[in-house]
């Protein structure tokens, strides 16, 4: 390993490192603007210019290989005077009024002219003046302050996969911008508000509400997918202003997925509960808690002493934290309840399970990989981040192979693929499964195709493999048949069997029990036989259950429902009580990732006006039944309680076997069929109340009908119109967009649609009719 | 004063004949006997190599890199695919030799990248073509079909089974891709912005394969030279400098135009040839090397040779052989704005010191020009042109500031007046 | 709605990009948009938006990317333009031997500066940075194709009403 010496300090680096790489080592800070350490080397802004004995010109360190023996000198009076140089260019064209300036406070261009600048600017002639750029609903810019260091184009380039903005022009003339007027539409394009050293691109949601020295930042874990991104919020006055990424190696790396970093929206939304309600002849009003609790208990007293326990669903969402998670399904228990579910949008539960599923490796493993087979995930959407990771993985020659029921576009090369309706799913994947040759029965009838033969030959070779099964895979109709073939597969390569667990606590809510067992319905069996009474926490049913319109029913015609919510209109329709707990910002709370990863956090705000830690709430519930076991007087005791181990309890648990299969469904139904996967701003209640995701491009898409060209001309209707869309008894109107990624006789209709709750289930047959 | 030079060509020896440019011409003229000698004995690539270091053959593009040096560079046994390229890219003001050793003998230039492909083991050849001369990418293209159909590109080369072929790539537009990683970018179907460097073409060029870049005159001088010998060739000119040649002079002389001449020809016969400085007027000032070159005044440059110690030591640059001369009547002012205009204009626009500096410095000249100069202004463009020169990703920095900082240090009179007076004091 | 290259550009044009395309290893499609974006500039007279978006499209690249390209060098145009484009270097070399008298003649003929557009559609007049040409010079490049070279006001007349 080459020895070099930086500012008289040695440092011992692998060769093929960079000085920059060096410094960073020994902790030598040396000024930059172009150099980011997960981009490529740009080289371009020159500010990183150091000596080095014997070169004769300053180099810039972020490209400079080092050589054995090497001596640089990074503020010796040739290296300060390269940098100063380097300074003065690139203030004479940038507006020196920080006050103004959102990044004030932030800017790296600010910090290093502090020490870097001249006094008086010798640069006498006009300054260059930047048209603004119109990026979308997250991204605000003010580009005349931009100073060329690429790194918001590389990060598009290299990172989200698609070059949505570049650098068109010349020289001076050069300015950075999309293609005309088009919006930046990447699923993570708020990275670009963090990578920019200046404020040429800054959030447009928090911009100028408050200066960044006027923010605590507290740190968090995002609510939504089940990678566990760790969050600084940022906070004035009890608000949480905005969120960045806290970098974590392991996660997110220095990244976050737009609905991570501006879903915080939804904390300081109008539709906040922040009073408990009770239903009073059919009017809501407000009570205060001690009433709103006595009710509450009253009521469902009522209704197991009149019924029993069983005529009762409990029903959370995978998004509560573990401790929440742990004390609701303990309550259940308590009461003499096994209807406990958090599984809402699955709808097949056959075959054995010993234990909850889970990625089946370390999320940096994903990285590793050489071999995939991804079955029906739209990750890009479902989480961004480890899409982003397997894109990083083909790049370093990884071969990627999809099994889907739409041709989604992975931003890499796609080594084989297989594109089917959602009822032929289980017959492609059983192609793939007789061409690896897999241990299992039924498929003797199974044709296997040319792509799934050349799918089989990616998957035998190579070292490192997984099988990943995806959402649309957990939610299929024929969900235990995928995953017993996908475990087949999986055996029969070598390849390890994952799941990409697609909410944030939904293997937490697997370990802590919320699962029925012996003698328990679930969550689709609770619906399909209409329970007497429901608490459900923080979930909202009739938008994100496999049947909508079941749910919906099935709460409606309930004789009680209590809804433990953050947000007033979750439950405002069928709820008797609606109880305020707090969102996952203001609650201190842990939860468990797709990998294992246990995180805990604490509040970084308090609950929003009367609204409680729904855990204490669940407390207070047990004890108003007398019940034992609820007298916890913390987070963290409930945690103890719930994993007694800690992370080893959660690993003791974690399983991705299932047997008892019968693979049956190889036959693809007739007709149109609906594609319901998750639309990727609908995933959870505090996704659905973010307005600038709502309005992003995604946002848009993820509120229409979906359909490709073939079946639009062929049904007679026009793209971009209104469209009628009958799905069981119920018709709904939704504007058509056409999506030729699709296969023929597919309407692709998000899940967790407001509007399309009437529609039912997220597969099956659908119509479209002119309107 | 000497008699004009008779003596052999390398390049342009095609002008003596009539239908210069055609394949009948080349071969009836031993064209293509360098190649086919080479494929039948299967010479071996090191003795290619070995005649070229012998020759003393310098980069013609500028730069003056040994030629038979930077091949050695190349990988010998690397698996995978090797590129050639050609740089056509001609667009310095003041060059245009390149231009006529396409329009005029280009066989010499396609023999010599064939015997460059097959020495370096390379795949393909392309030849990047300034935009601004496309009827000689046309006619390029049409001379490629005529080897190709001769047998001297193509799969079966003089049937001796090698496959090698030459493609013409257009520029369009942009001086900065004549600086050879730009070109290469420029080849990948990207802006043409320089690469950092370390790690050079010979490592990783063309589509990150490594890859050798030669200016045209450069490549085309090879089939002499293999023909001829590395010894002839070296001397035809003098030691460390390499036979002919071709010098492109413009400006105020009688008779612009492209010279080709002995490496190490007094500059004074060489404006002999070019029918001297515009009648009735004197000699003010010569860039010897292209625009970039420092400006020298005529007591001078009357006294360099050309070749590349000479003018060094004079205190320019050898560059690409491009003279422009100029007469007492230029306002050194005006003829630098511009040039700066020329760089500032040009900047690719990546880094930093040359983005923002060109425009700096042009827009300062021009003010001076305009009778709106201060009298700090020419410190202060000193101090910007350090600030740029040797900071930047590739060497138009320094180019841009060449011309400005020469032209203050030779002229520095002139630009005073313009500052004190508000007007120019040639004509005054 | 992105119109596709075949329905946007002639089967000519097509042809030729494809044999662009030819020259550069398979897996090294853009390597053809310069050539693309030149050969759809000639047939289109411009580079709307449009004509990049099916480049792009064609050649399988983002479309920032191509217009990136477009943008960065000169000789793109990137707006309607006169039947004629005629460019004129203005560089050192061409200025010594008398670019500026044979530009302002143009101009005033022509009565448009650099930049512009005669009412009539027919002449664009645009200044040119070094065309390789020196020694002919002063000289100017008509629709980025035929260099006229050793320009005068007499040559400047005789070109301007050969075309037409
Ligand atoms: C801004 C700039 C412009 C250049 N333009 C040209 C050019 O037009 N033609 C050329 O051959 N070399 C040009 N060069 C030099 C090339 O980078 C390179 O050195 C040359 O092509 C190598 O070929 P040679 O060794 O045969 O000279 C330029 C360099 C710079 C920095
Ligand atoms: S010196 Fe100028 S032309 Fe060269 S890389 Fe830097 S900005 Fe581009
Ligand atoms: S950080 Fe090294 S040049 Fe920008």
């Amino acid at each position: 390993m080459p020895l070099i010496t930086i500012d008289d300090q040695q440092i011992e680096i692998a060769a093929g490192s960079t000085v920059m790489d060096a410094a960073r080592a020994a902790g030598i800070y040396i000024p930059h603007f172009c150099y980011h350490k997960k981009l490529s080397i740009a080289a371009s802004c020159r500010m990183c210019l150091i000596e080095v004995e014997k070169a004769p010109k300053p180099l810039p360190a972020c490209a400079t290989p080092v050589t054995d023996g090497m001596v640089v000198r990074s503020y010796s009076a040739k290296a300060v005077e390269a940098q100063k140089g380097v300074m003065e260019f690139l203030l004479i064209n940038h507006p020196l009024d920080c006050p103004i300036c959102d990044q004030g406070g932030e800017c790296q261009l600010q910090d290093i002219a502090v020490g870097y600048g001249g006094v008086a600017s010798r640069y006498a002639e006009a300054k260059r003046v930047v048209k603004e750029k119109d990026l979308g609903p997250l991204v605000a810019t003010d580009m005349t302050r931009c100073i060329h260091c690429s790194r918001c184009v590389r990060f598009g380039q290299e990172i989200a996969g698609i070059m949505e903005l570049g650098m068109p022009g010349r020289g001076e003339h050069t300015e950075v911008m999309p293609f005309l007027e088009h919006h930046v539409s990447s699923e993570l394009s708020g990275n670009v508000i963090d990578l920019c050293p200046v404020g040429a691109l800054t959030s447009k949601p928090f911009r100028f509400s408050a200066r960044s020295w006027e923010m605590a930042r507290r740190k968090g874990i995002s609510p939504h997918d089940g990678l566990g991104s760790n969050l600084a919020l940022q906070v004035k006055d009890n608000r949480v202003m905005r969120v960045t990424p806290v970098d974590n190696e392991a996660i997110n790396e220095c990244w976050l997925a737009d609905r991570d970093r501006f879903s915080y929206q939804a904390l300081n939304s109008a539709e906040r509960l922040t009073r408990p309600m009770v239903k009073d002849g059919g009017r809501w009003v407000e009570v205060d808690w001690p009433k709103a609790m006595a009710f509450a208990a009253g009521a469902l007293k009522v209704i197991r002493d009149t019924h029993g326990a069983s005529a009762i669903g409990f029903i959370a969402s995978p998004h509560q934290t573990v401790e929440e998670l742990y004390l609701f399904q303990k309550l259940a228990r308590a009461l003499g309840c096994e209807n406990i579910d958090s599984r809402i949008d699955r709808v097949d539960f056959s075959g054995r399970r010993d234990g909850v599923e889970w990625l089946g490796m370390a999320v940096t493993d994903l990285n590793k990989l050489d071999r995939v087979l991804l079955v029906a995930s739209t990750v890009r959407k479902e989480q961004p981040l480890i899409a982003q990771r397997l894109r990083q993985a083909v790049k370093k020659g990884a071969q990627v192979n999809v099994v889907h029921c739409a041709d989604d576009d992975l931003l890499c090369s796609v080594a084989n693929k297989l594109i089917a309706r959602p009822s032929d799913l289980v017959n492609i994947l059983a192609q793939v499964a007789k061409a690896v040759g897999a241990d299992i029965d039924g498929l003797s009838d199974v044709v296997v195709s040319d792509a799934a033969r050349a799918m089989a030959a990616s998957l035998k070779s190579g070292e490192k493999k997984a099988v990943l099964l995806g959402a649309v895979a957990q939610q299929h109709p024929a969900a235990s048949e995928l995953h017993v073939l996908a475990q087949a597969i999986a055996k029969a390569t070598g390849a390890t069997l994952g799941f990409l667990v697609d909410s944030a606590n939904a293997v937490g809510a697997g370990v802590v029990g919320c699962r029925p067992r012996q003698g328990g319905l679930n969550a689709a069996a609770m619906f399909v036989a209409p329970k007497k009474a429901y608490v459900i926490l923080g979930a909202e049913p009739e938008l994100d259950a496999a049947d909508s319109a079941v749910a919906h029913q099935a709460l409606a015609g309930a004789e009680l429902v209590i809804a433990l919510s953050p947000f007033k209109t979750a439950g405002a329709d069928y709820a008797q009580v609606m109880l305020p707990v707090a969102a996952y910002a203001e609650t201190a709370g842990s939860y468990v990732n797709m990998e294992g990863r246990l995180q805990s956090w604490c509040a970084a705000i308090p609950p929003q006006g009367e609204a409680r830690t729904a855990w204490k709430v669940l407390r207070v519930l047990g004890n108003q039944f007398g019940l034992a076991g609820f007298d916890q007087d913390s987070a963290e005791q409930v945690l103890a309680e719930a994993l007694p181990e800690g992370e080893a309890t959660v690993r003791a648990r974690l399983n991705n076997e299932i047997a008892d299969v019968t693979v049956a469904h190889l036959n693809a139904a007739a007709g149109i069929e609906r594609l319901g996967d998750t639309a990727v701003y609908q995933l959870d209640a505090y996704s659905r109340r973010a307005p600038a995701l709502q309005v992003t491009v995604d946002g848009q898409v993820g509120h229409a009908a979906m359909a490709c060209g073939a079946l639009i001309a062929r049904l007679g209707l026009s793209e971009d119109k209104p469209v009628k869309v009958r799905q069981s008894d119920a018709e709904v109107v939704f504007k058509l967009m056409r999506d030729d990624r699709l296969p023929d006789n597919v309407v692709r209709l998000a899940g967790g649609l407001a509007a399309a709750v009437q529609l039912g289930p997220r597969f099956g047959p659908i119509s479209l009719e002119k309107m | 004063m000497s008699a004009p030079y008779t003596g052999p060509k390398v390049c342009l020896w095609t002008l003596d004949h009539a239908n210069p440019a055609s394949l009948e011409t080349y071969v009836a003229n031993g064209g293509y006997s360098a190649l086919k000698k080479i494929l039948a004995e299967k010479t071996p690539a090191a003795e290619i190599i070995e005649q070229v270091k012998i020759s003393a053959l310098r980069g013609r593009g500028g730069a003056g890199f040994p030629t038979g040096l930077k091949w050695s560079f190349m990988p010998r046994n690397y698996e995978g695919d090797k590129y050639i390229v050609c740089n056509s890219d001609e667009g310095e003001p003041g060059t245009f030799k390149d231009r006529d050793i396409i329009e005029f003998n280009p066989h010499q230039l396609i023999e010599g990248m064939v015997i460059a492909g097959y020495t370096l083991g390379a795949k393909a050849g392309y030849n990047y073509i300034h935009g601004e001369i496309f009827e000689l990418y046309e006619s390029w293209e049409k001379a490629l079909e005529e080897a190709r159909s001769a047998g001297y590109l193509g799969n079966n080369i003089c049937g001796s089974g090698w496959a090698f072929d030459v493609h013409a790539h257009q520029g369009y537009g942009a001086y900065v891709c004549g600086e050879e990683t730009a070109l290469l970018e420029s080849i990948e179907g990207k802006k043409g912005q320089p690469r950092f460097k370390p790690p050079f073409p010979a490592s990783f060029g063309l589509y990150g394969k490594p890859t050798t870049i030669n200016n045209t005159e450069t490549l085309a001088s090879i089939p002499w030279i293999m023909r001829n010998g590395g010894q002839a060739f070296l001397d035809l000119g003098k030691p460390n400098n390499g036979g002919t040649k071709i010098f492109s002079i413009s400006g105020h002389v009688n008779k612009p135009g492209n010279y080709e001449i002995p490496m190490g020809t007094p500059f004074a016969d060489l404006l002999v040839m070019a029918g001297g400085v515009r009648d009735g007027h004197t000699l003010k000032a010569v860039i010897p090397g292209g625009s970039s070159a420092p400006v020298l005044p005529a007591e001078i440059i009357m006294a360099c040779t050309l070749d590349y110690d000479s003018i060094a030591k004079a205190g320019s640059m050898f560059g690409s052989g491009a003279v422009i001369v100029m007469d007492e009547t230029v306002c050194m002012v005006k003829a630098l704005e511009r040039l700066s205009y020329f760089y500032y204009e040009e900047s690719c626009g990546q880094c930093t010191p040359c983005r923002e500096g060109t425009g700096w410095m042009y827009r300062v000249v021009h003010r001076i020009e305009h009778g709106e100069g201060r009298p700090e202004d020419l410190d202060l463009l000193m101090s910007v042109g350090n600030n740029i020169a040797g900071r930047t990703i590739c060497a138009l920095g320094e180019a841009a500031v060449g011309p400005v900082q020469s032209f203050i240090k030779h002229f520095r009179q002139e630009f005073e007046y313009h500052i004190e007076h508000k007007r120019c004091m040639v004509g005054a | 709605m992105t119109l596709s290259a075949q329905s946007l550009l002639s089967a000519d044009s097509l042809a030729q990009i494809d044999k662009e395309v030819a020259k550069y290893p398979a897996d090294q499609k853009p390597s053809a948009v310069m050539a693309a974006l030149r050969i759809a500039q000639v047939e289109k007279g411009w580079l709307a938006p449009a004509t990049i978006e099916s480049v792009a499209q064609y050649l399988g690249m983002p479309t920032i990317a191509v217009y990136e390209v477009a943008t960065f060098y000169n000789m793109y145009q990137l707006e309607p333009c006169g039947r004629h484009k005629i460019t004129v270097c203005t560089n050192l070399p061409c200025q010594l031997q008398g670019a500026d008298t044979v530009a302002d003649y143009l101009k005033q003929k022509l009565g448009i500066g650099f930049g512009e557009t005669t009412p009539d559609g027919r002449f664009t007049l645009k200044e040119g940075e070094c065309m390789g040409t020196c020694g002919s010079g002063p000289l100017c490049l008509h629709n980025n194709h035929t260099m006229h070279a050793h320009l005068s006001p007499e040559t400047v007349d005789k070109l301007l009403d050969e075309l037409k």
